[in-house]
């Protein structure tokens, strides 16, 4: 359905994305994170048409829309795109914004589509209304029902979330998804929260400084994180270095644990071990123990920064009746489903 | 709490709001005394010329103002050429020439005894008759020198407009299957649309309060045939029922202005984005600059350069002490009428600051509207009830102290300076306006707090705050007062030619180098306020990226 | 209000500058001229320099002016009204602006056709609207009247301004006083029938017109032509035209004059008075009549070289009132001739 091949674009000299192969089904949800400047809202305009390549191509349904020296222009590409800032066009109304992509068709048939738009996205009767007069959530639906107006091949949305408040995200977001695969509509959204991704997406791709490091599901990005960059952009955690004892035991301040898989690792090498704060079991009759150095509140749970004895500093994600002041030792324990590490040096 | 009669400044604003509204109620009034044979006069002989040529002079200029106006801003705000940053302070040259000097250049020029004709037959070898040259002193004539000064009021706010519209707008008429030219005509264009019309109502306002233009070419217009029914037939009341007649003209245009934007607050909702510059292959690119540059080489550099020559050719004869006079008359004319205009302005800020009545901001607002309002208009205006006053001091006098004053008011400078105040009070006032609002009433509650006296809350916040704004608006009415014609020609007083009369005397008088040296000193301080725009406009849009 | 001190300092810096710019006019002598400040203030200065009376000027247009007068009744400041032509200055005594002034030095140095019969006006220079010709286009000897301008012959060949200007209704208004309204009409109609273009610009434009092949002939005051050859950026145009002084085995040439009046209620009589009679003055004359490149009202002083070089001529002896008062007459005949 869409794909990208060895996709590189440059500005002049400098390439701000590069060799970047990924692909998407009919029907899926794609989501690309990464920190600022990382060029996944480039990317997102290469494939909208706005940004030429310079190296790889992109098809849209087998055909190829962007190839260096040949980029087919925005407006012959049926692609949908939900801007930032929504981008609706504050002289028309909700129904004008929304058939505004509506071409060669007769007036009754725009008319009626714009209903149905308007139906699906919850908005039945404010098709008269001004931009100005509609909330940002509303702002929002409405810029994605004029979107999907052209029955666009696939549709982009640039960091639609992020100008509207904390609790409208994650509600409007489930919406979203559920409008989209309803109609079964390929996208690729882009966004810097990785949960707004979890909850979107069908395959989520980190992205830093121009290059794809990982594409994959968002199950597999936190469990199975490729590298330190996605295993620390991803979830939050931390990287406990340890020893090969052979090739499927390394032992750490924590203790001895087991890989299920051989590993091209030899004993004696110097790894890294990634402990995620619901690894770490806070239990009481443990013998293991850690200082508490810092805890953050967080309704249901705690998260508690804990000192080992070595020194090093591991999370702890507790249920929140378990209360331990700063500076107490308590009992954890170790809740490792696998074990994912990187070779360190 | 004062008892609201006593509120001084109340008064403060009432009295002299009254007697800036003044004129245009005389104007008004004159309505009241029918003047029939006159106007059957008239309406036999030039009553059609006279409003079928303002109609098409304002909207000619309108309309070429919104054309040049609209094409070089688009240019300027969403592509990416070289020499655009040049450009873009550039396109406001032709502001500081006024309307009836580029009048003066275009005509030495393009007459048939020119140098362009002239050249042309030497060339050719053609003589008169057998060749078709556009006569320059004509309507269209008139209305393509006023359109090629004017349109700087368009350009500077459609380009703010065009770059206040996030470039997503244009992303998201693309997606949608829009062409870039689709977006402008169905996106971008209808967005800007209340600021064009404003830019383009103000450029018509100019045009219809012309008179050294239309009076130079003579194209017969309201303005110049208040002129002939005042001087001529030497009938005042039916001049000013004229003048009535233009001023209701200018009112409907102010009102359909304001009308056309009374959705304005709705527009400016969106987030603003950086604004990306498409770029342009070189050759568009060569294509964009020489768009831009028509404007100004024919709005500026030309006439400039014409004025440059006959002056180098004439100063020799023309600079000498009573051009020195003439300067220090004019200038210091001008600094008398920005000071007032600006202390009243100052008077009606801190007023409206300070009473949120109705009482108090109605007639601010009334007075302000005196920049729609002509010069000849307010000339007629300002002399009748001066006039009268003036006979009736005198009367009084004599009766009484058997003694005569003469015209004290009418003959006066007072007479001049009412009426720059009554055109000029919007300029001061927006601008120290816009100063005093940066001034939040916070910040007096903050220096109270930290121990100021009221007194003290003025020098230590206010002054230093103000001064800016203060400066611009001295600056601009200044300039204005020195291009200023039509009311200067009719109220000067005694000794008191301004560069601006002098410059339109010598041309009238078939001596346009002659004129090249006056016109030539008001265009140089005319560049000094549009260098202060120029510099404000450059580093907003290096805030800006 | 704790603002209270700002408006009052607003207020007084107000009332500091309205006492400023309303100065009292002191007991000088004052003068609405319709003739430019530059062609008469160095004259101006040397009457204040020589007799202590302080000057004050205000120029403007001349129907402008008159009003201004009129307007201001019996409190205009006004002493003196200069006009350029002899039709303003009727159009000045018609309004009652003007007053009659018995001055002997006036009677005895101006000519009496160039004065008003009740002294309400004094011409101070002269000038002549001769026929202008192109050398080798046209013969002189084919030249010989205004009324033979109306001849077929000229058909095309003829540059002269619009018929709103005053020199032209003057022009028209002798040809009324020595031929007759109907006379006038066709001649009018004839000189219509044979201009080259519509009447356009000014009197220096016709010139400029007939140097250019536009024209054979220009109608232009001799002022012009002179200040034309005194200037260096038109002089070579003006050397392609040279003077026919028309009628001169009849009436003579068609004249008008700049002059001036003293104004009915002038505050200033005796000064005025005194400043028309230093205007007459021969070394006054000599300067007035040079500087504006025309021809003194006294016999007895020599016109300038460039306007001798075009020759003595003999000058219409009409009494110059009676442009004036077949002024609106010249107006309608010119308008029924279909004279732009």
């Amino acid at each position: 359905m869409l794909a990208l091949e060895q996709l590189a674009i440059a500005y002049g000299p400098h390439t701000v994305v590069r060799d970047i192969s990924l692909s998407l089904a009919q029907g899926q949800i794609g989501c690309l994170v990464g920190p600022s400047g990382c060029g996944k809202t480039t990317l997102l305009r290469a494939i909208a048409g706005f940004e030429p390549v310079s190296n790889g191509r992109i098809t849209l349904q087998q055909q190829q829309v962007s190839a260096p020296g040949d980029t087919l222009s925005p407006e012959l590409r049926h692609v949908g795109m939900v801007f930032q800032d929504f981008a609706l066009f504050p002289h028309l109304t909700v129904a004008d914004n929304i058939s505004f992509g509506l071409k060669n068709q007769s007036r009754a048939a725009r008319r009626d589509r714009v209903k149905q738009l308007l139906q699906l996205v919850g908005l039945p009767d404010l098709g008269q209304r001004y931009i100005h007069q509609l909330s940002g959530g509303q702002q929002q639906r409405v810029a994605l029902a004029r979107a999907l107006a052209p029955e666009p091949r696939v549709l982009l949305l640039d960091e639609p979330f992020s100008s509207l408040d904390a609790e409208l995200r994650e509600a409007l977001a489930r919406d979203i998804r559920s409008i989209l695969k309803k109609l079964s509509i390929t996208a690729i959204m882009v966004t810097h929260d990785q949960f707004e991704a979890f909850t979107m997406a069908d395959m989520v791709g980190v992205m830093d400084h121009g290059n794809l490091q990982q594409w994959a599901t968002p199950y597999e990005l936190y469990h199975k994180p490729a590298n330190r960059f996605v295993a620390d952009f991803i979830g939050r955690g931390v990287l406990l270095p340890g020893t090969m004892l052979d090739s499927q035991q390394v032992e750490t301040s924590l203790g001895v644990f087991n890989q299920y898989y051989v590993s091209d690792a030899r004993t004696g090498d110097k790894v890294d071990v990634l402990i995620r704060p619901d690894d770490i079991v806070h239990d009481d009759i443990s013998g293991v123990t850690a200082t508490v150095t810092d805890k953050s509140f967080r309704g249901s749970h705690i998260l508690y920064t804990l000192a080992l004895g070595t020194g090093e500093q591991v999370l702890c994600l507790a249920l929140s009746h378990h209360n331990h002041s700063i500076g107490e030792k308590i009992g954890i324990r170790l809740d490792l489903d696998h074990l994912v590490m990187f070779p360190r040096g | 709490m004062l008892k609201a009669w006593a509120d001084i400044w109340r008064w403060s604003v009432l009295v002299p709001a009254f007697v800036l509204a003044l004129p245009v109620i005389i104007v008004f009034g004159s309505l009241l005394s029918p003047q029939p044979e006159v106007w059957a006069h008239l309406r036999a002989t030039v009553l059609a010329d006279y409003v079928i040529n303002s109609v098409i002079l304002a909207f000619g200029t309108g309309f070429g103002a919104l054309l040049i106006g609209t094409g070089t801003a688009w240019l300027v705000a969403q592509y990416q050429f070289t020499g655009r940053r040049v450009m873009e302070w550039l396109l406001l040259l032709p502001l500081a020439m006024p309307a009836y000097i580029i009048a003066y250049t275009y005509t030495g020029m393009l007459d048939f005894a020119g140098p362009v004709q002239t050249t042309l037959r030497q060339w050719s070898g053609w003589s008169y008759g057998d060749y078709w040259f556009p006569e320059i002193r004509s309507l269209w004539g008139a209305v393509l020198m006023l359109a090629l000064v004017l349109y700087p009021y368009v350009y500077m706010l459609a380009r703010n407009a065009f770059r206040e519209q996030s470039s997503s707008l244009l992303e998201a008429s693309r997606t949608l299957g829009m062409t870039p030219r689709q977006h402008f005509w169905k996106v971008a264009l209808p967005l800007a649309r209340p600021a064009l019309l404003t830019g383009m109502a103000l450029a018509m306002m100019e045009a219809l309060a012309d008179y050294g233009t239309v009076q130079y070419f003579g194209v017969p217009t309201f303005t110049t045939g208040l002129f002939r029914t005042w001087f001529g037939m030497g009938n005042r009341v039916a001049a000013a029922q004229l003048a009535a007649m233009l001023t209701s003209f200018v009112l409907l245009l102010l009102f359909l202005e304001r009308w056309s934007r009374r959705k304005i607050r709705y527009f400016y909702h969106g987030q603003r984005q950086v604004n990306i510059r498409r770029r342009l292959s070189p050759w568009q690119q060569r294509s964009a600059l020489l768009i831009c540059l028509l404007p100004v080489i024919f709005g500026f550099v030309i006439p400039a350069a014409q004025l440059t020559f006959w002056a180098t050719e004439t100063w020799h004869y023309t600079l000498d002490q009573r051009f020195a006079t003439l300067v220090w008359n004019t200038f210091s004319l001008a600094a008398i009428a920005a000071v007032i205009s600006v202390l009243l302005a100052l008077l009606f800020a801190y007023a409206k600051r300070l009473r949120r009545d109705l009482l108090v901001q109605a007639p601010v607002r009334i007075a302000a509207l005196g920049y729609a309002v002509p010069g000849t208009v307010i000339a007629i205006g300002v002399m009748i009830p001066l006039a009268w006053l003036d006979t009736h001091i005198d009367l009084l006098a004599e009766e009484w102290f058997g003694i005569r004053t003469g015209l004290l008011l009418s003959g006066t400078l007072v007479a001049l300076v009412l009426a720059y105040s009554v055109r000029f009070l919007a300029v001061s006032l927006h601008s120290v306006e816009a100063g005093l609002d940066r001034i939040k009433p916070g910040m007096d509650n903050a220096a109270r707090s930290l121990g100021c006296t009221p007194v003290q809350v003025l020098g230590r916040v206010h002054v230093p705050l103000l001064r800016g704004s203060v400066l611009s608006a001295l600056l601009l009415v200044f300039v204005d007062v020195l291009k200023e014609l039509p009311a200067t020609l009719i109220l000067r007083p005694f000794n008191f030619n301004t560069l601006a009369v002098r410059a339109h005397e010598l041309a009238s008088d078939e001596r346009l180098a002659d004129a090249a040296l006056p016109a030539l000193a008001i265009v140089l301080v005319g560049l000094l306020p549009v260098i202060w725009l120029a510099r404000s406009v450059d580093q907003r849009s290096k805030g800006n990226s | 209000m704790k603002l209270k001190q700002t408006a009052v300092l607003l207020w007084a810096g107000l009332a500091g500058l309205a006492v400023n710019t309303a100065e009292l006019l002191a007991a000088e002598v004052n003068i609405y001229s319709a003739r430019q400040e530059e062609l008469i203030k160095p004259l101006l200065d040397k009457f204040t320099a020589d007799t202590g009376i302080k000057v004050n000027l205000i120029t403007g247009n001349p129907d402008e002016l008159i009003s201004r007068i009129a307007s201001e009744g019996r409190n205009s400041p006004a002493d003196v009204l200069i006009s350029t032509d002899v039709g303003r200055l009727y159009r000045a005594k018609q309004q009652d602006v003007l007053q009659s002034i018995q001055s002997d030095v006036l009677t005895t140095t101006i000519p009496e056709a160039l004065r008003d019969p009740a002294g309400l006006w004094f011409g101070l220079t002269m000038r002549a609207r001769p026929i202008l010709y192109v050398p080798g286009k046209v013969d002189p000897a084919e030249l010989s009247t205004y009324e033979d301008l109306a001849s077929p012959k000229w058909k095309g060949r003829i540059c002269i301004r619009s018929s709103n200007n005053i020199y032209n209704q003057s022009m028209t208004a002798s040809l009324i006083a020595h031929d007759g309204a109907a006379a006038a009409e066709s001649w009018a109609k004839g000189l219509v029938a044979n201009f080259a273009m519509p009447p356009k610009g000014g009197d220096r434009d016709q010139i400029k017109a007939a140097a250019a092949g536009v024209c054979d002939i220009a109608i232009a005051n001799t002022y012009y032509l002179g200040g034309m050859l005194a200037d260096p950026r038109d002089k070579v145009e003006a050397e392609k035209v040279k003077v026919f002084w028309p009628n001169q085995d009849g009436r003579g040439t068609h004249i008008n004059i700049s002059g001036a009046g003293v104004a009915k209620y002038a505050p200033n009589k005796a000064q005025a008075v005194q400043l028309l009679e230093y205007m007459t003055g021969a070394e006054a004359q000599q300067w007035y009549a040079e500087a504006n490149h025309e021809y003194p009202v006294r016999t007895d002083v020599k016109a300038s070289a460039v306007l001798q070089g075009f020759g003595e001529f003999k000058a219409d002896q009409l009494q110059l009132d009676k442009l004036g008062e077949l002024n609106a007459e010249a107006i309608r005949v010119m308008d029924r001739a279909g004279w732009k």
